[in-house]
């Protein structure tokens, strides 16, 4: 762990747009009990840390439930931390009341996977643009009007559509009115919560395209969750691996594709699929015993490990830093 | 959606011959009740012609003080349609208001909220209303505070569960995060989004609330003469069944098409809206 502080103290405020410090978020544990006086815990996110730079992508990756979501909606605090830090553009944001957030809030966009429940099918597409317009009061009626009409043209569909309703549209084209409405209040962070996992192959290029392009154009910082690796690849500038609410692996996107270390990483890399079947990228292909289980001590991923050791149940590794900006939560990089 | 909705709303009336029946008598009896003014017999007359068996010129025949009894029907009606409708409006809107609020912020709130429900449900209505009706002075305005303040609790937890399934859909997330507040997302995002629960919730209430006040009303516990009701009409047929029992018929029967047709129109929406 004190490598890694080390590594984010080192770096000026400036640079990075969104600095996560030790986060961890609980929820409380169903039970069927009537009363309980010490309710159960689990930790969908673990002490996690890491920093997204000013106009970079950065990736969260992770099978579901490995708590890259959560992380996400903790940044935009839709979940309150239990403990650790989020730093917006400096400020620390993890404590403020909701009206001292607003200001933030202006700041920060999402969009969201399920392109048939991010839209309110009671709403036509240029109310679900104006939304946040309005709730920042932004502009007038007639503006927001006009700013929506210019936005449904830049994600690539018409100005009649205005006037839809979102059942009209297909998963790509409500993706794009989704982006749309993220644009609308100008903001320098978005978070893309599997923007792209519930749309088929041909469309999610696209998508990536479009969300690339804008980032270029409007110097956006994205963070990118996603359990699919090939797309990641392309659009990430620095990647975070995940595994039940814990950061495995961290480095910049071509040092873990290039050089993947954590067995947990490789075995998600290893289970790629690769369009031609004499290539592998990995000398070995990681036998997977694909069950998520934690006992309570040690390596979050140790069960699951095929090097695991009996240190490796016992004690949380700290993170090695193998190269430069790539660090490795795992013994066998113990230095 | 709304395309959609018009098809499967004429397609539900289409298959279910009895809600067009229901429909129709819903209209004439609101139209009656709100032209009331234009029936020419005043209800409130007396005449020597008591107790006449319905005639040509009294076609519904005359009460024990002579007055028209077709007058007294279309007036009764107002009274108990207002009644109705307004109980349904307030029943209606505590029980969407405390619902959402309790669906939505979660929490303590959901439970204190959710317990007073359960304390309501669990009291038998009617005893209540009898009570309250000893502190309260008879009278419309009255009738509609206590059954609009006693019937809330179903729609209340209706609109509950459905606001518990809707505050995880990503559009009210994104409102959320976007910086709206929780009671702004609940009449912006949930609320619009169940409306169709509502309204076929609210149209089987308002047959509940007539048949309450008609109970009430029975009982000479609601309206007061010479205000009429059709529940109060029938208090006052009680002593005459044998002599002319159409006094009671006529109240009666009103009554029980009115609950009929509300319940059939509701049938209807609820298919059309939720077709499972």
């Amino acid at each position: 762990m004190s490598d890694w502080n080390k590594n984010t103290s080192g770096t000026a405020q400036s640079d990075n747009l969104i600095e996560v410090k030790d986060l961890v978020v609980r929820f409380r544990q169903k039970s069927s009990k009537l009363f309980e006086l010490k309710p159960a815990y689990f930790s969908a996110v673990d002490h996690v840390n890491f920093q997204v730079k000013r106009g970079e992508t950065y990736g969260l990756v992770g099978e579901s439930g490995s708590g890259k979501s959560t992380v996400g909606k903790a940044i935009l605090r839709y979940h309150n931390p239990d403990s650790g830090n989020i730093f917006f553009d400096g400020t620390d944001i993890t404590h403020l009341s909701e009206k001292e957030l607003l200001p933030h809030r202006k700041k920060m966009q999402s969009v969201f996977q399920d392109p048939y429940s991010s839209l309110d099918p009671s709403m036509t597409v240029s109310e679900i643009i104006c939304e946040p317009m309005e709730i920042h009061q932004l502009y007038t009626k007639k503006e927001r009007k006009e700013r929506a009409a210019e936005l449904i043209e830049t994600v690539g569909l018409t100005r009649k559509d205005l006037l839809k309703y979102p059942h009209e549209f297909s998963g790509g084209q409500r993706q794009r009115i989704s982006i749309a409405r993220a644009l609308s209040i100008h903001p320098e962070f978005i978070l893309c919560d599997e923007p792209i996992s519930a749309l088929d192959v041909s469309l999610q290029a696209q998508i990536v395209n479009m969300l690339e392009e804008l980032q270029d154009r409007l110097g956006l910082t994205y963070l990118f969750i996603s359990h699919q690796l090939q797309v990641v690849q392309k659009i990430c500038d620095h990647l975070g691996v995940m595994y039940l609410g814990q950061l495995l692996e961290t480095g910049s996107s071509e040092a873990i594709y290039g050089n993947p270390q954590h067995p947990y990483t490789r075995m998600l890399l290893s289970s790629m699929l690769e369009p031609d079947p004499d290539v592998h990228s990995l000398d070995a292909i990681i036998p997977d015993t694909g069950v998520q289980t934690y006992s309570g001590v040690g390596c979050k991923f140790a069960n699951r490990c095929p090097y695991a050791k009996e240190r490796c149940r016992m004690e949380i590794p700290s993170y090695y830093e193998t190269e430069e900006e790539h660090q490795v939560a795992c013994f066998l990089y113990e230095k | 959606m709304n395309e959609n909705l018009k098809k499967n709303l004429i397609i539900g009336f289409k298959t279910n011959k009895l809600a067009i029946v229901g429909l129709v008598l819903i209209a004439i009896f609101s139209l009656a009740a709100i032209l009331a003014p234009l029936y020419p017999v005043d209800p409130n007359q007396i005449s020597l012609d008591r107790e006449l068996f319905p005639c040509a010129a009294h076609p519904f025949g005359t009460d024990d003080m002579g007055r028209d009894y077709l007058a007294r029907c279309i007036y009764g009606g107002r009274t108990s349609l207002l009644i109705g409708f307004m109980a349904m409006i307030l029943s209606t809107a505590i029980g969407v208001l405390i619902g959402s609020i309790s669906g939505f912020i979660g929490g303590w709130v959901d439970v204190v909220l959710m317990r007073i429900v359960d304390a309501l449900m669990s009291l038998p209505t009617f005893l209540i209303m009898v009570v309250m009706n000893a502190y309260l002075s008879a009278g419309v305005k009255n009738v509609i505070l206590i059954i609009g303040f006693l019937t809330w609790m179903s729609i209340a937890r209706i609109v509950r569960g459905e606001t518990l399934s809707l505050k995880e859909r990503e559009y009210v997330v994104y409102s959320r995060i976007s910086g709206e507040s929780r009671f702004k997302v609940i009449f912006k995002h949930i609320i619009p989004n169940i409306m169709p629960t509502i309204i076929v919730s609210a149209t089987i209430n308002v047959a509940q609330a007539i048949l309450m006040e008609s109970a009430l009303s029975f009982f000479g516990l609601g309206i007061i003469p010479p205000t009429s009701s059709w529940g109060s009409m029938l208090n006052s047929a009680q002593g005459k069944l044998m002599t002319s029992p159409y006094l009671a018929i006529f109240p009666g029967i009103l009554i029980l098409l009115t609950v009929i047709s509300f319940n059939y129109l509701g049938e209807v929406l609820r298919k059309v809206y939720e077709p499972k």
